[in-house]
């Protein structure tokens, strides 16, 4: 078990690397071209779909119900909101069998 | 940039009450991190100190189905590290917005950037600088739950008798998906999405998990620096203003 400790602390190392590493490169340049710019911007809306598209693929009409609502509720509500109303939904719908 | 910044109090409150519903939305997943630890057979100790040393959870997820057979240490250490690759975007897009914090400030500030804390961070950039104090309030409370979530999983998971009918694994798709929404005003978001989506499902049917994330999030990126930032500016968007430094 001791192995263990290790490969996690070598983890933890190389997760660190990751969110610093990022930023070390990038300093280097003086200034950022508009297309890198572009780019960065771009981060979140491009990390965040994969990790939602392929659950989608893989998931069941309870789940893509789920996301529906969850869009349509977000059109008034915030995240946790948004969150909360569409995990309610989703539980139900498993608990009736739907799926 | 349009409001002043906090005090140093204010900023780490505000940092705390905006990780609220941040903490209740992954609270299933600390739990259900932790329970699945134990499952593998990792130690109470372990399984915490895994959450307090990587403190990502995708990561620690695909690392606990590793540890379950006999795939040798530094392959399990790299799918971490492939996991996580993403933290290299985040760490290269935040690094301009903290580079008026002090330098230890910055070391204690990467060593929190997950997912919630990274697109927070670039939702307060658009509206006012980047406060130390805020960041370490939002990211400080949810490593804290985040610890103590995988503890309880570790120590009582044997409890949940039925994750699935609860939903467990479909919650962090959900919430992903919630963050991402609150995107959709960032243009070019549709293009960007289409393309993250079609590389994320054609690398997962292709190289497999956990590359779908790096290989999808490069398609999504491309299509945005192809599509660039306008030869001559035109009327500038609110949030274009961040981009002259």
């Amino acid at each position: 078990m001791n192995g263990m400790i290790w490969v996690i602390l070598f983890g933890a190392l190389a997760t660190y690397g990751t969110r610093i590493g990022g930023h070390l490169i990038l300093s280097r340049f003086e200034r950022i071209h508009p297309r890198v710019q572009a780019g960065l911007n771009a981060v979140p809306a491009a990390v965040l779909t994969t990790l939602v598209a392929p659950a989608m693929i893989t998931a069941g009409p309870a789940e893509w119900a789920a996301i529906i609502f969850a869009a349509f509720i977000g059109l008034r509500a915030k995240l946790t909101g948004m969150f909360f109303a569409s995990a309610v939904l989703l539980i139900v719908l498993r608990q009736i069998g739907f799926s | 940039m349009t409001a002043p910044p906090l005090s140093p109090a204010a900023g780490f409150v505000a940092g705390i009450v905006r990780s609220l519903p941040i903490c209740a939305a992954i609270a299933p997943f600390g739990l259900l991190y932790g329970a699945l630890a134990a499952d593998t057979g990792l130690s109470v100790f372990e399984a915490t100190f895994m959450s307090a040393t990587i403190f990502g959870g995708a990561s620690q997820m695909v690392g606990l189905q590793l540890f379950d057979g006999r795939v040798p240490g530094w392959l399990i250490v790299l799918s971490i590290f492939a996991v996580n690759f993403r933290h290299i975007l985040y760490s290269a897009a935040l690094g301009p917005k903290i580079m008026h914090w002090r330098p230890w400030q910055r070391l204690v500030g990467w060593f929190v950037l997950s997912d919630p804390q990274f697109a927070e961070s670039m939702k307060m950039a658009d509206k006012r600088p980047v406060a130390f104090s805020w960041y370490f309030g939002l990211g400080l409370t949810i490593y804290g739950l985040w610890v103590l979530e995988s503890y309880l999983g570790a120590r009582f998971g044997a409890l949940i008798e039925d994750p699935e009918a609860l939903g467990l694994d479909f919650m962090l798709p959900l919430y992903f998906f919630g963050m991402l929404y609150d995107f959709r005003s960032r243009k070019p978001f549709f293009p960007i999405v289409g393309a993250s989506a079609a590389g994320s499902v054609l690398a997962m049917l292709t190289v497999g998990s956990p590359w779908h994330v790096s290989i999808g999030a490069i398609c999504g990126i491309a299509t945005a620096i192809l599509i660039g930032a306008p030869e001559a500016p035109p009327p500038m968007p609110p949030e274009a203003k961040e981009r002259t430094t």
